[in-house]
């Protein structure tokens, strides 16, 4: 599904990305931990194609494709999805419509039919449904005047409209009560296919007992220093990140 | 015989000459001495250039050097005319009322032309309009031939009426000065959409000049969408007066024309009384547009809001002037005034000056500007959901908008901005 080899990216001429590389089989789950700072955050948008994150080296492939060679909008068209950490606001635009003009916009370019106004509802409804959110959620600007939480929801929600084949979930933990964790993973676990796999950044143990990841990697100062499965995440929250760098 | 001159303050000058005994009112002499006071102020006034305040930000020039022919109002077959937003529609052409293309029906108050009314409009016509201090104002006053009189007596909810002004599609470049005047008695109300539309290729000059009175808590909802051709130039002014608890909303649409002038001056002169003025300007390649009003505060406990948002391509400029006087008699006034830009070109230009002058002491009044360029996160958030760059801009743009429209209350009003609105957009240069 993903394949990242010795990527390396700077941010305003800083490197950040000091070569990474990292294989999501199909299928798969993989979780990146990683203290604050580590690259994360610009590990997943250097993959959704943000400008400002130079790629300087390596390469990424998406099922075969140059991920990097394409725009934000194909990555996204071909089944990439980025739960942002920090959801943007988008006062005026209204979360129905963006999520209709995402969606069909995505079908469009991949040949699909669009969704008229009443499936695109229909389709929006259940899955608003399954996420216990209120349909009230669709009426408001995207994200405006959302809570920590309910951001950290609707970005769920878009994942669970769009269907990505690859989700990257930044922090999609960070800041829900327990009651709406669960049903984040549950989100994602409904997802689970043999051609759905996601990369799921956090820094809490808490979420992989609901997303049983398939690998763990620990990211510190934009290399991935240590690789293992569900137990490393485990021993981390034991032993902190001090461990791994004395090992490393 | 010399060559006639037909560009310039002489070309129209020239013109009246020449007009002097065809142009409506020309028995009555109260019509005669406004139209030879206004030649008199504009021969020696001329087109305001730069180095007059008001005008800084705008030059004239290109109206000015450009010559202009007496209108000839063709109306091609009416039934191309854009199907009619409500019930009631006036239709102008080339400044001259339409009275076989409008659709007037029947109603509580009457809807003439001013060409016609003429007789019955002495002390009405010319009562707000100032051209000793407006040189377009005189120009308007010195040629008017038509316009719309409308006229709601009191207690009478005069409902929705369509004033839709077209271009005519002559190849000669003509320039028309309409008059139009609004009265609405104590409690009366009326909802006018205005739109100015012409033909892409052909340039000429709409000059209107609106007096609008608006008595003891009448209210007069004014929405104008200016879609004029590519080439046209469209350099208008209105003057409101709103007495005792009375309500002027004002929402101008600036989208189309080469170089437009949107001049509102209101004059709050009774307690309690009220104005919304906002707009939006859609501008691209080499467009000019200018909005700027003057907020009169003349009594106690008035509010006023205003709201202006402008969308900036290509080389295009935008300008923003607010004045809002407080008379010392106009305590507990509450005014508000915000203009915000959006810069999608490094090549296109806003000038703003707001300008606040209080008298009064008990006051609150404040002001605002914003220039920005498009958010590059919200851009990223957008298309990292699949959503391709031009729309994502588009998308943007709208919602920068929306706020502004979504404030008009009035369906018909805001569906006809929206229309408007929608159609607009330009790929990034
Ligand atoms: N736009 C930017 N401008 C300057 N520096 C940046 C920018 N974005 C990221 N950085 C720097 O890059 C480094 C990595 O940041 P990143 O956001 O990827 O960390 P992270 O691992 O996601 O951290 P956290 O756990 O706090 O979310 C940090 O030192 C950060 O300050
Ligand atoms: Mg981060």
């Amino acid at each position: 599904m993903l394949k990242i080899e010795g990527l390396t990216a700077e941010v305003e001429g800083k490197p950040i990305l000091k070569g990474i590389d990292l294989e999501v089989p199909d299928g798969e789950i993989h979780a990146i931990m990683g203290p604050n700072g580590s690259g994360k955050s610009t590990l997943s948008y250097v993959l959704a194609g943000r400008d400002g994150y130079e790629v300087t080296g390596g390469t990424a492939h998406f099922n075969g494709v140059d991920l990097l060679g394409l725009e934000p909008e194909e990555r996204a068209a071909i089944g990439v999805f980025l739960a942002f950490q920090y959801p943007v606001e988008l006062p005026g635009v209204g979360n129905a419509n963006f999520l209709r003009t995402a969606l069909n916009a995505q079908r469009r370019a991949r040949g699909e039919g669009e969704l008229d106004a009443m499936q695109f509802l229909k389709a929006a409804r259940a899955r608003l449904k399954e996420l216990q959110m209120s349909e009230e959620m669709l009426k408001r600007g995207v994200n405006v005047g959302f809570s920590g939480g309910e951001k950290k929801r609707n970005e769920v929600l878009q994942m669970a409209l769009l269907r990505p084949k690859l989700a990257i979930l930044d922090e999609t933990d960070s800041g829900l009560d327990i009651d709406a964790l669960k049903i984040v993973a549950d989100g994602v676990n409904a997802l689970r296919a043999p051609e759905f796999s996601s990369l799921v950044i956090t820094h809490y143990q808490r979420l992989l007992d609901y997303i049983v990841p398939d690998r763990v990697h620990v990211l510190m100062a934009g290399r991935i220093v240590k690789s293992g499965g569900p137990e490393l995440a485990k021993e981390l929250e034991a032993t902190g990140y001090a461990s791994v760098q004395a090992a490393a | 015989m010399n060559a006639a001159v037909n560009s310039g303050a002489e070309g129209f000058l020239h013109r009246f000459d020449g007009l002097r005994a065809r142009l409506p009112g020309t028995r009555m002499p109260w019509v005669q001495a406004l139209r030879e006071d206004a030649a008199t102020r504009f021969r020696s006034a001329g087109f305001p250039t730069r180095r007059v305040e008001a005008w800084k930000y705008t030059d004239l020039r290109p109206v000015s050097d450009a010559g202009f022919d007496e209108a000839l109002s063709i109306l091609g077959d009416s039934a191309d005319l854009p199907a009619p937003l409500c019930d009631r529609r006036a239709v102008f052409v080339d400044g001259r009322f339409r009275e076989d293309a409008s659709t007037l029906g029947s109603a509580e108050f009457a809807v003439d032309g001013l060409a016609q009314r003429l007789p019955q409009l002495e002390g009405r016509l010319g009562s707000l309009a100032r051209p000793q201090e407006e040189p377009l104002v005189a120009l308007n006053t010195m040629l008017f031939e038509d316009g719309l009189v409308v006229t709601v007596p009191a207690g009478v909810a005069g409902g929705l009426l369509e004033l839709a002004s077209f271009a005519s599609g002559s190849e000669r470049p003509a320039a028309f000065h309409p008059r139009h005047l609004i009265r609405l008695e104590a409690g009366a109300s009326l909802t006018i959409v205005e739109s100015a539309r012409g033909p892409a290729e052909t340039r000429y000059l709409h000059n209107p000049v609106f007096e609008i009175e608006v008595a003891e808590g009448a209210t007069l909802t004014h929405t104008r969408v200016q879609q004029e051709g590519a080439k046209a130039f469209q350099l208008g002014t209105i003057y409101a007066r709103v007495e005792a608890g009375g309500t002027y909303d004002n929402f101008t649409l600036n989208a189309g024309g080469r170089l437009v002038r949107n001049e509102i001056h209101v004059t709050l002169a009774g307690p309690r009384a009220t104005c919304h003025m906002n707009g939006a300007q859609l501008l691209r390649h080499g467009q000019h547009a200018d909005t700027t009003t003057f907020l009169d505060h003349a009594a106690p406990d008035c509010a006023s809001r205003q709201t202006y948002k402008t969308v900036l391509s290509g080389k295009s400029r935008g300008v923003f002037q607010g004045k809002i006087h407080v008379h010392q008699v106009a305590q507990r006034t509450d005014g508000y005034q915000m203009n915000q830009a959006l810069l999608l070109s490094p090549d296109a230009e806003i000038d703003s000056k707001p300008q606040l002058e209080i008298y009064a002491d008990d006051v609150k009044c404040s002001h605002g500007a914003t220039v920005g360029a498009l958010d590059a996160e919200q851009l990223f958030y957008l298309r990292a959901r699949g959503i391709p760059e031009e729309a994502a801009r588009s998308m943007l743009v709208q919602a920068f908008l929306a706020e502004a429209i979504e404030g008009v209350a009035d369906a018909t009003s805001r569906a006809a901005l929206e229309a408007a609105v929608s159609g607009w957009w330009e790929p990034a240069a």
